[in-house]
């Protein structure tokens, strides 16, 4: 078709105007996208560190673990820790609390800084580190005693406590593990009389009595069913308000569930490290991605 | 485990196929649509609107399946890109079937008068769209970010002929109000050629995000940088 331009001026806008097309104001998207949730942290969203390692070498024996790992972990965030069987993520997260002190044979190289100081420095009190940052491991493994006692145990290690004192650590560790409301009548029954996941939640109310910073969790729901686990899944993202917490799971939706930020281990090396959005949608790494698209081998 | 993973890497192809069935589809849709429109073909703009009912299905079939995926194999990274950017860009390609109905009908409805004025920028304009849907899903199936950008690029000149035909038949439509029946079925065609080449540039956007991880307006930083660059230059 022909145009005649003669007669009258375009009413049609300027094209150039979808340029300047408004882009949202930013604080209401904020408010849409963010109605006060508690989801995992976002890219640029730092809480304070709470551990460093630097150039972390683990040996057994003459044979090499960990290969130099440098790695932040934040207050206040759930690090998840990947990586197939035998990739060192088990034997990291024991270094953060000198557990493979207790393996004989083990030595350790390079820096675990807690709030910027070192555990590995001679002369660490390991109770007190081990206070500080407190682990649960994969099997539940309460004390053949009472629920009370179990969780009372490691207080009553560091002072004598009241009736009432104990009492309330009972009931404050018990809650806080989101345990409380099914045992609160049968607090001197067996803890061994518990369910797995109920089991599982004690040791985690063992581990809050004392007080922790950070809390290592080793494989803690491979043994339970995936209704425990769910329920230990939203215990850790309540926790995580008060503390940071360092999960190593063979289990990568649990992973990708829970956790802010995730790093992949493979023969010992720390291949990749980022928000767990960014592990789990779009890794930098090509072994990352084949890992967890499930590709690997 | 590694059998399952073979298995699920097929049917994330087959995903990949079948988004391009639905592509050639209502490109097929859309060419028909406009012959019918050239050649006034009553019957061919109804086999159009019948075709509507083939693309739903499809469009249904491979969003069931998408959803299957993620429910039973839990897929991450690259594989969960590729099954989301599948589930949002089938729905731009079902869009775009809908629009062809839209111009079958109103084909249609100008088949008994012969036209005021041979049609020349309204199948311009649809070569340009028709080629930009092809574009998009090579783009799809090759993972091409080069052609994502042809069809973003294209886009611009889709808009240009818009906006003209908009101004011309407005302008036809005041001096002879005896044409206002066919230019305004006519400039409806013209938009919907328009809509379904935005719809194309979603599908264009979803695929760079399958392929970079990242979720960009890339319509947008073009057209901003189109406009700097015209600023500069002379007309446009």
């Amino acid at each position: 078709m022909e145009k005649d331009t003669t007669t009258q001026a375009p009413i049609t806008p300027d094209i150039t105007d979808s340029a300047e097309r408004p882009t949202g104001d930013p604080d209401f998207l904020q408010a849409a996208l963010d109605p006060g949730r508690t989801g995992p942290v976002q890219s640029g969203e730092e809480h304070r560190v709470k551990i460093e390692t630097r150039d972390l070498r683990i040996f057994y024996g003459d044979f090499e673990a960990i290969k130099g790992v440098d790695v932040t972990l934040r207050d206040r965030e759930i690090t998840a820790l990947i990586g197939p069987s035998g990739c060192g993520k088990s034997t990291f997260l024991r270094s953060l609390n000198r557990m493979n002190d207790e393996i004989a044979g083990t030595r350790t190289e390079g820096q675990v800084l807690l709030d910027g100081e070192s555990i590995l420095a001679p002369g660490t009190d390991l109770v007190s580190l081990r206070r500080r940052v407190g682990m649960v491991f994969q099997h539940p493994n309460p004390f053949p005693m009472s629920i009370y006692n179990n969780v009372v145990y490691g207080p009553r290690l560091q002072a004598r406590l009241s009736r009432t004192e104990a009492d309330e650590i009972v009931e404050r560790s018990l809650r806080g593990a989101a345990l409380w409301d099914e045992v609160k009548d049968d607090l001197h029954k067996s803890a061994l009389d518990l369910s797995g996941g109920q089991q599982q939640r004690l040791c985690i109310a063992r581990t809050l009595a004392v007080g922790p910073e950070v809390l290592l969790m080793d494989e803690p729901c491979s043994a339970l069913d995936p209704t425990a686990t769910f329920r230990i899944e939203e215990l850790m993202i309540e926790l995580k308000e008060h503390l940071a917490i360092v999960i190593v799971t063979h289990n990568m939706y649990q992973a990708s569930r829970v956790s802010d930020r995730t790093g992949f281990f493979l023969l010992g090396e720390l291949v990749e490290f980022d928000l767990t959005t960014k592990i789990f949608e779009d890794p930098e790494d090509e072994r990352t991605d084949a890992y967890v698209r499930g590709r690997f081998g | 485990m590694r059998r399952i993973r073979e298995t699920f890497e097929e049917q994330i192809e087959q995903v990949r196929v079948d988004v391009t069935r639905l592509a050639s589809f209502v490109v097929e849709m859309l060419s028909d649509a406009m012959r019918a429109l050239v050649d006034q073909d009553e019957a061919l703009a109804d086999k159009v609107i019948l075709d509507d009912d083939v693309a739903d299905d499809l469009d249904l079939h491979i969003e069931q399946e998408c959803m299957r995926l993620l429910a039973l194999q839990q897929p991450m990274a690259k594989d969960l890109r590729i099954i989301g950017t599948a589930m949002k860009v089938i729905a731009d390609l079902e869009r775009v079937g809908d629009y062809a109905v839209d111009i079958a009908r109103s084909a249609k409805t100008l088949a008994d008068e012969p036209y005021f004025k041979a049609l020349v920028d309204i199948p311009r304009m649809s070569d340009i769209t028709i080629g930009m849907v092809r574009t998009a899903a090579q783009a799809f199936v090759r993972a091409d970010l080069g052609l994502v950008r042809e069809v973003i690029e294209q886009d611009d000149e889709v808009d240009r002929l818009w906006y003209h035909l908009l101004d011309e038949l407005v302008q036809y439509m005041q001096q002879d109000p005896e044409l206002i029946l066919q230019a305004t079925h006519l400039l409806l065609v013209a938009r919907y050629l328009e809509r379904i080449a935005d719809h194309v540039v979603n599908v264009a956007e979803r695929v760079s995000y399958m392929e970079t991880g990242r979720f960009e307006d890339l319509a947008l930083s073009h057209t901003a940088s189109w406009t700097e660059t015209e600023e500069g230059g002379e007309e446009r």
